[in-house]
This record gives structure tokens, C-alpha cells and sequence, in this order.
């Protein structure tokens, strides 16, 4: 039986709220299947606004590939601002879909995808909105399960009361997985009702289904362990891993909005993974091993996307672009092909190193030339030792050399602040650093007119990190160095003015911190504060620091567990870590070594060009890194864009 | 040393084309500025030949005029571009509108033959359906309306809060009865500050009618005719 849509109604509503245009759908790409031509129907959903979550590459490729299977439909959903919200509840007006305007609890499984940890109140928010539960617990076989991923699922148990379940790793294949077993039962008639359904995917989707897991706490409020409470379900539940890219191009028709998002540009994934090692970076230690894309399927996969979108700007993204085995071929090809075709390549994550400025002049050939962007990440040479960021002083002046001689004007500087064993002295070294790339700039280019911005982030201690045991500098301290820094920055006249400062408060990292390293019993807070209403927390002008902490204080009364016991506390070896029952494969003691290297500020190296430091992952996963030269081509074009198809 | 500037060099335009199209359904919910970024995305699609500015960041060469406020739909938008070699209108016109969305639908091609479209826009005519209240009571506010010397409001725009008057800027309104709502077809004058159709519907609740759901379309754009009734073609003199 066809749902109905919900836009007449929400039509009525559209002309009182700001942006109208996020909720309408129309994208270019959007995919509308029949409703009842389908067995399973998921609804996908970025838990932020539709300017961030549009852009989304998770949730991109996902949604073309379910609705590939003709068995298949899966339709988009995002956070609705609060102006829509109200008057939706004051409508009774339910979270809708932008594809064909469903409603969300029509479907049979609401997946979230979570890049941050930001986005959990909501989550809460729309499934409140979509009449459903709030607690996984009490949900019926009327409602949609709902299932956490992306890369804050690598950590589910702060969200574990109100997930049915989290898929952990890549999406492409597990994704298929689920839909099959849900297939399976829902043709069979739905046996055992929902607690069967969780129990197939626990055993045979690859998923992990926290009510099947009990926590036991110790007296002095560490875990004591994580036990599985049926036998039928793995200890651990392992990441996915998704090889032989090549053979997954996805998205191959990237969504093209009417609304402004924030990445206004094609994207096309040139590897995944990332063996750099630096030890804060999450996404470098749960993506392992580095995967590859060949050239070929780069080149095809980009002019796909400018065909079907009509972006002037292709991004080559991955975690470090520049470290591609084949990217000078592809810069270079690419900028050929596009020769005199107004359309720009970036390279969005790329590394402090000479070599990527003439990367970055091919790239810049046909397009437009922004500013360029580097992560030194840590201030003074030491810090970036204990980071294993091997970059030294020396590289970042001989890169911003080359970039001011070769026509930039503008260089933007990412660091860290809060990083373990760090001091003021370290941090007072960021003001330093960016005065002589401004020094630089002028010497090399005669002129005054050269500008450097630093942009500096709190550093959060991440789940399957190295420093997954650190202490995270509390907001005073943070907000106390930075103003030091600031001082300093201002206090040299002769290069002040030139260099931009950016940062932001201590108080939001802090909550991203606790949602990061918390466990099961940070539920309630999440629940305390959505209730209060904490609403787009990632947003500064909507994150309230006073609502959590009330909402700590509240949860947490009574009890020997506290926001600074989650976020400023180190953790000792012996200690259950939250998420010890999520397998990363990365060998617990490998990370505890690297741990203590980075006190001992001795390196990790790369194994894509060094012997294997055995971090676990191949051997606990059965994978193996994927480099070229893949010995692939790149396909001439007779002339691109396509053969016009108007004028003589 | 100076700036590098770029050794690109813009090809010169050899044909300017108007286009007239239409925001409709759904698709008016979106800005001006969406309306541009799709148009541009979509003049790539269709491989249409635009010129581009020269310098550091090229931009395409599209003009645009009166674009009608978000949320309002409209069957008469009007714009220009400039191409650097002359194509056929009617497959230039089909290309564009199969690129773009559907509600953002090209209606007309014509090759410029005259200077200042801008200026023949003078006026434009509005259609308003007002929902939930008694078609007498709107047609009573109308004629309230036309028969005040001025009756002002005012609106956020980019320079603060702004409070003009909307009687002037009436050329016309007529008042009838719609299949479920009231309709009200108002010929408005382009004036600075612009007055748009919801600033009418405004000064309506201003003479006492309550606030009401309200869809708004402009119907045309063009030069207003000698007894201020209608508006004529903008387009006319260039079609030969």
C-alpha cells in the first residue's frame, strides 16, 4: 500500500521558515521508486543540516547503490532547523523524506550516518519526529530499525539505547548484507518479529546489536566487561572492509542540489585509508589498509561525474590526496584533458611538501586559484614528533616558498591545540612558525601583500587511536594557551596584521570528547539534553555548553562518573575501553606501544613504504594494502564536456 | 612585483541570447541564487557555448533581471547570456530546459537585437490566491486598498527595516473568486524600493484582513501598457 506524501502539508509551512528550499528535493540525480515495487526500504540520513549533509559521499554512495537493486529504494532525510521543527509538531506534520516526501517511520530501516559525534541529539530529534520510540526497546515491527554507521559508529555505545543496531566499516557491502537478510525475513513472513530480525543481523548481517551485549561496571565506575547476553552473536564484532575499489565507483551520479551546500563540487574518492600514522587521527587508524583507486578509474569516474552534474570543481578526495602512487600522472592527465574548460581539480587533504605546490600549479590549470592549505597540526618540532606528523620546519618553509613563487597569496595553516604532553612553550611556536611563512612569502616575492591564516582545532582523544588513553585538556586550559597564543600573535607589529587567527572555544570539545570516549551510561545525558533542547550541536550558534553540563551533572549525580572523568582523565593499560568489543583490527597492544613511542617522541613509519610496524589490521582482517602503479590508463577523450548538443 | 595575471584570454561574445523562463511548483521555494548556481550547472550539462569574463576567477557571462523573491513562482523570469558562437534558439532553448529541473523551465530563446532589456521591464503582473477567507472579504480589502491615497509597510531587506508605500507602486488590482481561495491580479510598477506581492497581501492585513496562506505568481514582465492595465511583450522588439 503507497504512503502518502507529506508535502501539501508541509508546503503550507515552507513559505515561514528560512532556506525553504533544503526541504523540497528535486535534486538533480534524485532517485523516486514506486513504493510497492520494493521488498526493503531504507531511508538514509545525514543528521545535520541539508547544506552539510547533502554533500555527504557515505550517504551518496549508499543511495545510489540501494536503489540499483529492484529490490530495493532508499530515500534521504536530514536535520530539520528548529523554525520547521516547531511549526512540524505544531501541524503534526512527521520527519519527512526530500526524494518523494515519505514519511521516515514508513520505512523498514532509518541508517544514520555519523562523521561526528556531534550529530546524535539530531538523531533524536528525527526519530521523535517520525512517531517512533525513543528507545530502541520499545519499538514495534511497526517501526523502522534504526541503524548508526560512518566513522562515530566505531564507538556506538554513548547512542546504544536508541539504535537497533550499527554497522561498523565500509557501507558499500554491509549495506547489501543487511538488505538481504531483511529480504529474507520479510518474505518469509517476519518470523520471530523484530527480536528475530536483530538477532539474523547480529549473526549473518554483520551487525553489531547492542541489546545483545551487557556492560558490568566496577565499583570505582570503570567497565568491568562487555559480555554478550545470547550465544549466537560474536564477542567482537568486526569493521568491514571493502576492497577492490575499482570495482565500487561509486557515486557515479553524485546528487547535484537546487540549495547552497557546502561543498559545491563533484568528488571522486582517488583512495581510502591512510597508513601515515599520525596518532590523533581516527579516521587514519579505522580505514586501514590503504586502497587504492587506479588511474583509470579515477579518470573515468571523473569525467562521469562532470557529465552528470554539470560542477565546475571535481575534489579528489581521500585522506591524503597527495600520497596517491600515481597522482602526479593524474593531476597532469586530468589538467590535459580539461584544457581551456573552466573546471577546477583540488586536492582537499594534502600534505606540507614542496612537491604538492607543483601538484597543486597542474591542478590549478584550467580553474580557479583559492588559497592553499596545510596541516602542520603541531606547533614545534617536538610536538609534532610525539603526533608522528614527520614534517619538519624545514619542509613547511620550503612549501610555502614554492607556493608564494609560484603566484599564491594566501596560505592557511591547520594545528591542534590540547595535544598530549604539550606546553604552553609548544603551542607559543604556532605565532612563530607563522611569522616566518610570512617573512618567507615576502623575501620571495618582493611584495607585502601576503597573507597566512592559522586555524586551530581542540584536540579530542579518539576510539582506536593511539591516544584513545590520553587526557583531554579541559576547556580553561585550552581557552587560556590559545589566548597566550593570541597575545603572541598580535604582540610582533611587523607580521600581525598579515596573519588571520581562528579558533574556537574549549566548551564544544569538550562535549565531542565525552560523546567520543563515553559508554553506555552517556545515554542518559544525551536524553537529558535533547529534552532540554539541545538541537545541531556541531553549530556554534545553537550548542549550549551550560545545557550539557547540566545534563552531566543530572545523569551523572550519585554516581563516580563525571564529564572530566570522561574526557580529562588518562586511562590506564588494564582499563575496558568502551569500545574493546568493536574490532578495528588494530591490535590493542601495537596502539598501547604507540602510545608510549609518542611519550618516548619516537616515530611510527608508513608501511606503504617501510617495513610493516604490525598495527593489526591486515592480519586480524585477512586485507593487505593496495598501491600502484596499477599499470592502468588513462582513456583520451576526443573532447570534453560532451559533444554539444546545441549551436552549429 | 607585480600581480602575475593569467595568460588566459577571454574569447569575445559573438551572440547575446534572452531567455524568458518559468520558477514553478516546488522549485518556487528556491533562492535567486539557487536558480543561478543550476543554471550555470546546467549551461555546462548542455555544452552551450557561453563566454566567460577574463582574470583570475573567470565567471560566466549571464545577466539577470527583477528576479522574483523566493517562494513566489513565476511564468515570466528573464535573463541574458553571452556565447562565443551563434547557436540555433529553439535547440539552445530545448538543451537549457532539459537541463535544468523541471520547474525551472525555459520558455522562450531570442536573439538580442536591442540594447537595455532592463529597461523595458517597467512593471509586472501579479497573481495572488489567498486561502481560508471569504472571497468578499479580500475583494472588500482591495478595493480599500485602491481607493487610499498610501498605505505603507515594511520589510527587513539588506539595508535594515525599510517602510515604503504600496499604493503607489499599484497600477491595478481586480479581485475575484478561484476554484477553493480568492484571487487577486495586481499590475505593480517596478519602483525603488521594489514592492512585491507580498507587500500587497501586507498592506491588505494593514486594512484589517487577517493573515492568510498565500501563493504568489508573476504572470508577466514587460512595458506598461497606456491605461496602465497590463504589461506588453519585453521581448517584441527583438524578434524580427
Amino acid at each position: 500500500m503507497p504512503v502518502a506524501s507529506v508535502f501539501p502539508a508541509l508546503e503550507r509551512l515552507l513559505p515561514k521558515v528560512s532556506k525553504p528550499v533544503q526541504y523540497i528535493g528535486g535534486e538533480l540525480n534524485a532517485v523516486v521508486k514506486p513504493w510497492d515495487d520494493v521488498l526493503v526500504r531504507w531511508v538514509l540520513m545525514y543528521p545535520d543540516a541539508y547544506e552539510v549533509g547533502l554533500p555527504n559521499q557515505g550517504v551518496q554512495i549508499l543511495y545510489e547503490l540501494l536503489n540499483e537493486r529492484p529490490d530495493a529504494l532508499c530515500e534521504r532525510t536530514y536535520a530539520v532547523w528548529p523554525d520547521l521543527e516547531r511549526l512540524m509538531r505544531e501541524h503534526g506534520v512527521p520527519q519527512f523524506t526530500l526524494d518523494a516526501h515519505r514519511p521516515v517511520g514508513a520505512f523498514d530501516v532509518l541508517g544514520v550516518s555519523f562523521s561526528t559525534e556531534l550529530g546524535y541529539t539530531n538523531m533524536l530529534t528525527a526519530i521523535d519526529l517520525a512517531g517512533m520510540p525513543l528507545h530502541a526497546e520499545d519499538r514495534g515491527l511497526e517501526h523502522p530499525l534504526v541503524i548508526a554507521g560512518g566513522h562515530a559508529a566505531f564507538n556506538p555505545e554513548p547512542i546504544a539505547r536508541f539504535i537497533d543496531a550499527a554497522i561498523v566499516g565500509d557501507g558499500e557491502e554491509a549495506v547489501l548484507r543487511v538488505t538481504d537478510v531483511i529480504a529474507a525475513w520479510k518474505q518469509a513472513g517476519r518470523p520471530g518479529g523484530r527480536l528475530e530480525l536483530l538477532a539474523r543481523l547480529a549473526r549473518e548481517g554483520g551487525c553489531y546489536v547492542p541489546a545483545f551485549y551487557d556492560v558490568e561496571y566496577l565499583e570505582d565506575g570503570r567497565i568491568r566487561r562487555v559480555v554478550p547476553n545470547r550465544d549466537d552473536v560474536p564477542w567482537r564484532v568486526s569493521k568491514h572492509t571493502l576492497m577492490d575499489l575499482d570495482a565500487w565507483p561509486y557515486p557515479k551520479a553524485p546528487l547535484v542540489p537546487l540549495a547552497e551546500t557546502v561543498h559545491e563540487r563533484a568528488s571522486v574518492e582517488i583512495f581510502r585509508g591512510c597508513t601515515r600514522g599520525c596518532r590523533f587521527c581516527q579516521a587514519g587508524m579505522i580505514t586501514r589498509p590503504v586502497r587504492e583507486r587506479s588511474l583509470g578509474t579515477i579518470g573515468a569516474m571523473v569525467q562521469q561525474s562532470v557529465a552528470a552534474t554539470g560542477f565546475e570543481e571535481v575534489g579528489l578526495l581521500s585522506l591524503s590526496s597527495a600520497d596517491h602512487s600515481e597522482i602526479q600522472q593524474i593531476a597532469t592527465s586530468l589538467a590535459d584533458r580539461y584544457e581551456g574548460e573552466n573546471i577546477g581539480l583540488s586536492l582537499p587533504s594534502t600534505r606540507v611538501d614542496a612537491f604538492n605546490i607543483d601538484l597543486a600549479n597542474e591542478l590549478t590549470r584550467n580553474g580557479r586559484r583559492s588559497g592553499l592549505t596545510f596541516a602542520p597540526e603541531g606547533g614545534s618540532e617536538r610536538m609534532r614528533r610525539v603526533i608522528n606528523k614527520q614534517v619538519t620546519e624545514d619542509d613547511l618553509v620550503r612549501t610555502v616558498t614554492a607556493a608564494y613563487s609560484a603566484g599564491w597569496r594566501q596560505v592557511k595553516l591547520y594545528f591542534m591545540c590540547g595535544l598530549p604532553t604539550e606546553t604552553d612553550e609548544d603551542v607559543l611556536q604556532i605565532a612563530r612558525l607563522a611569522q616566518e611563512v610570512i617573512r618567507v612569502g615576502r623575501a620571495v616575492t618582493g611584495s607585502n601583500d601576503i597573507r597566512c591564516t592559522v586555524s586551530i582545532g581542540g584536540f579530542i582523544p579518539k576510539p582506536h587511536t593511539p591516544f584513545q588513553w590520553a587526557s583531554q585538556l579541559s576547556p580553561e586550559e585550552t581557552d587560556a594557551r590559545l589566548a597566550k597564543l593570541r597575545d603572541a600573535i598580535r604582540a610582533d607589529k611587523r607580521f600581525a596584521r598579515q596573519i588571520g587567527f581562528r579558533y574556537h572555544d574549549g566548551k564544544p570539545g569538550s562535549i565531542e570528547g565525552l560523546l567520543s570516549r563515553g559508554d553506555r551510561r552517556v545515554g542518559e545525558v544525551l536524553e537529558r539534553v535533547w529534552r532540554a533542547g539541545a538541537r545541531f550541536d556541531g553549530w556554534h550558534e545553537h550548542f549550549s555548553y551550560e545545557a550539557w553540563a547540566e545534563a552531566c551533572a543530572g545523569a551523572f549525580a550519585g554516581s563516580p562518573v563525571s564529564l572530566a572523568w570522561f574526557t580529562t582523565r588518562e586511562r590506564a593499560q588494564d582499563e575496558v575501553l568502551p569500545w574493546d568489543h568493536i574490532d578495528s583490527g588494530l591490535d590493542k597492544e601495537w596502539l598501547w606501544d604507540d602510545w608510549q613511542a609518542a611519550l618516548d617522541e619516537v616515530p611510527t613509519d608508513d608501511c606503504r613504504w617501510t617495513p610493516c610496524p604490525d598495527c593489526g589490521v591486515c592480519d586480524a582482517m585477512g586485507t593487505d594494502i593496495q598501491i600502484g602503479p596499477s599499470g592502468s590508463v588513462f582513456v583520451p577523450l576526443a573532447r570534453v564536456p560532451m559533444p554539444s548538443s546545441v549551436g552549429a | 612585483m607585480a600581480r602575475p595575471q593569467p595568460d588566459r584570454v577571454a574569447e569575445p561574445v559573438q551572440q547575446r541570447v534572452r531567455i524568458r523562463y518559468a520558477k514553478r511548483g516546488r522549485l518556487r521555494f528556491a533562492s535567486h541564487r539557487d536558480f543561478q548556481r543550476a543554471l550555470e550547472r546546467a549551461i555546462r550539462r548542455a555544452g552551450v557555448p557561453i563566454a566567460f569574463s577574463a582574470g583570475f576567477s573567470p565567471h560566466p557571462r549571464i545577466s539577470y533581471a527583477n528576479a522574483a523573491p523566493t517562494g513566489a513562482a513565476s511564468e515570466a523570469e528573464y535573463l541574458e547570456i553571452g556565447l562565443t558562437r551563434p547557436v540555433a534558439m529553439e535547440r539552445l532553448r530545448a538543451a537549457l530546459d532539459a537541463a535544468l529541473p523541471d520547474g525551472m523551465d525555459v520558455l522562450e530563446a531570442v536573439e538580442a537585437r536591442t540594447p537595455d532589456l532592463a529597461d523595458r521591464l517597467q512593471a509586472s503582473v501579479w497573481l495572488l490566491e489567498v486561502f481560508d477567507l471569504p472571497v468578499a472579504d479580500v475583494c472588500a480589502a482591495a478595493e480599500a486598498l485602491m481607493a487610499s491615497p498610501a498605505v505603507e509597510v515594511s520589510r527587513m531587506t539588506k539595508q535594515g527595516l525599510r517602510t515604503f508605500d504600496v499604493r503607489g507602486a499599484l497600477a491595478r488590482l481586480e479581485c475575484g473568486p478561484g476554484a477553493d481561495c480568492a484571487i487577486l491580479r495586481g499590475v505593480i510598477r517596478h519602483t525603488t524600493p521594489a514592492v512585491r506581492p507580498d507587500d500587497v497581501l501586507q498592506a491588505l492585513t494593514v486594512l484589517g484582513l487577517p493573515e492568510s496562506p498565500t501563493r504568489f505568481t508573476r504572470l508577466a514582465q514587460g512595458p506598461l501598457a497606456d491605461d496602465a492595465s497590463d504589461v506588453g511583450d519585453p521581448l517584441a522588439v527583438d524578434r524580427v
